[in-house]
């Protein structure tokens, strides 16, 4: 025995190796998440790489600004008289889309849709690539001590880039969209189609699951979803650039990145998602009578106990308690009810609204009538329970920043108040 | 005598050389440093292996069987650690590439820039291969084997080879 493995040692050397290293292939692909060990074994390499890559980095930015901000002026006039234009342009462009967007989230609010937008990012240089063409992955300088956590959002202005995939003290490993291993979900601005964006060997994007029987042109842009609780719906992803049927029923659309993923230099990381309802929005920012201050900060009139078996909701004597669904209305549900004078037609409008509750009250817009996907939905409104159901629209019509009736209350309480904006008239 | 081939030799005329320590650390570090940086700038660059290069150097200027196959044990397994997928990918490949270079430098000479090209060449096309073998059969990474791709990767990083040894043999110390 002693013989053969002298005899050929360094065969047996090369067989050791070669299983040690299945062995542990083997077992990371039956864990499927990294284990202790060779988390260490990145941990030690990124280590020890990065900051080379970080001062070559910084090395080179340096040297580049320098370059730029005081030798290489050459047509800075000139761009600077195009910028002052370009301003001049968005701007007008820009009042434009305000309005625009004004009008969607009245839209918004009155379908009682919740938008999500990017309320935290963390500006982050990319320092470094895996090297590897089969790997789509790139280091940021910014780690754990930065807020940095697994699965957040990188995006740049451009549109999106890709994920947090590993997070390190002072650096973080970013999943490319462009991977094959990475998902995002996507939709087509124009057609509304859904798919999921991934990437190919050869570092192309695709968007797939897309049915061949759908038209799908060249040069659509394609958005988030925001179907992977990644990154928030809307963010640009890119254009489709090409479209053939694939071997399968889906079709092979092949997506140019809105972001340029092969010259990344800044990113930013989403550390924080908001999720709002835009009818808060919407209602705060419309005019509140002096009267209705006038009240909120006076002495009240104690409540009344409500009659029992009265349709009356006036019966909100203590506080609603606030609603997770709706947190930054936070208006307690008594107000409504201490304020005689401003808000005396309001326990009509419960009445009125209660007795005709049985079927779903008109709503004031168009094509919102009747539809289930009004607040009312998702924040139906207290009333006696011997109200088969609730108005399905008598919330939205009319968006008040004092809405404590809209907010569900505690499953023993009275019945709190009714949307104090009710329509006397129906 | 004719029919001897012109790059055998017998192994006593084959030297072995060393490196130093820091040489032996330093230069697979600053070749992973280069290989994850450069692509930042031009993405196309990740086309070359800087780290396979210099497994392939070491092995075959040291003539060590096992001395290879640790150099390209170690440097591929730093190669993975800078990917998102599992270790040893690359650390197999490098292995074996490093067992088989430094197998053939106590064969042949691989001083003159032709061998050096050949020898590079093909053992990127090894490399490639045990790592396409690998990622499919152990892992199932569905990946594609691109004739035209490879082929011109391995010319490719033949001809850097070319340069890059030439520098490093500079830090050669003969024994």
């Amino acid at each position: 025995m002693e013989s053969f493995f002298s005899r050929y040692r360094n065969a047996s050397i090369l067989v050791l190796l070669l299983f040690a290293q299945v062995l542990g292939l083997a077992v990371q692909v039956k864990r499927g998440t990294e284990s202790g060990g060779t988390r260490l074994i990145r941990f030690w390499v990124v280590n020890a790489i990065t900051p080379f890559e970080k001062a070559l980095v910084n090395t080179s930015q340096g040297v580049g600004d320098v370059w730029r901000n005081y030798f290489y002026l050459r047509g800075v006039r000139r761009e600077n008289r195009d910028l002052k234009e370009q301003v001049e342009r968005l701007r007008i462009e820009q009042v434009r889309l305000s309005e625009d967007a004004a009008q969607a989230r009245r839209l918004q609010a009155l379908l009682g849709f919740k938008e999500q937008f990017v309320s935290q990012t963390v500006a982050a240089q990319v320092i470094g690539t895996s090297g590897s063409d089969r790997s789509h992955v790139v280091y940021i300088d910014k780690g754990v001590s930065d807020g940095i956590k697994p699965d957040m959002a990188v995006i740049t202005p451009d549109g999106i880039v890709g994920k947090v995939l590993q997070v390190y003290h002072n650096y973080s490993q970013v999943l490319l969209i462009s991977d094959p291993s990475s998902g995002v979900g996507a939709i087509l601005v124009s057609s509304r189609l859904q798919g999921i964006l991934q990437g190919t060997a050869a570092g192309e994007v695709m968007l797939r699951y897309v049915m061949t029987d759908e038209k799908v042109a060249p040069g659509e842009t394609v958005l988030t979803s925001g179907g992977d609780r990644i990154f928030p719906k809307g963010l640009p992803v890119g254009t489709v650039q090409q479209t053939n049927p694939g071997s399968d029923l889906f079709l092979n659309i092949r997506v140019k990145p809105a972001a340029d993923l092969s010259r990344l230099e800044e990113v930013l990381v989403v550390t924080s998602i908001a999720e709002t309802n835009p009818r808060n929005e919407a209602s705060s920012a419309q005019p509140v009578r002096a009267a209705d201050i006038l009240a909120e900060r006076l002495p009240g009139v104690p409540p009344k106990q409500p009659a029992t078996g009265t349709a009356v909701v006036s019966g909100a004597a203590k506080p609603a308690a606030p609603s997770a669904a709706n947190p930054g209305n936070s208006a307690p549900a008594g107000t409504a009810n201490d304020l005689p004078s401003a808000r005396s037609g309001v326990a009509a409008a419960a009445v009125a609204t209660t007795k005709t509750a049985t079927k779903p009250a008109a709503s004031t817009m168009p094509g919102v009538a009747g539809t289930a996907t009004t607040g009312a939905a998702t924040k139906p409104a207290v009333i006696k329970p011997a109200v088969s159901q609730p108005s399905a629209s008598g919330d939205t019509a009319k968006p008040k920043p004092i809405g404590s009736a809209v907010q569900p209350a505690k499953p023993d309480a009275k019945p709190s108040q009714p949307p104090p904006g009710e329509d006397v008239s129906r | 005598m004719m029919d001897m081939p012109l790059v055998r030799t017998s192994r006593e005329e084959v030297e072995v050389y060393r490196f130093g320590p820091i040489v032996s650390v330093l230069i697979p570090i600053i070749a992973l440093v280069i290989q994850a940086f450069v692509p930042l700038k031009f993405r196309s660059f990740s086309i070359f292996n800087l780290p396979l290069l210099v497994t392939i150097f070491f092995a075959v200027a040291r003539r060590s069987q096992v001395a290879g196959m640790l150099t390209g044990a170690f440097i591929g397994l730093g190669q993975d650690a800078l990917t998102h997928q599992a270790l040893g990918l690359c650390g197999i490949a490098q292995t074996v590439v490093g067992y088989g270079a430094s197998s053939l430098g106590v064969k042949i000479d691989v001083e003159n820039p032709g061998t050096r090209l050949l020898v590079t060449s093909g053992f990127y096309l090894v490399h490639q291969a045990v790592y396409f073998l690998v990622a499919r059969n152990i892992l199932g990474v569905t990946l594609e084997w691109m004739w035209a791709r490879t082929l011109l990767a391995a010319l490719l990083n033949g001809l850097v080879a070319i340069v890059l040894f030439a520098v490093l043999d500079r830090f050669k110390r003969g024994t």
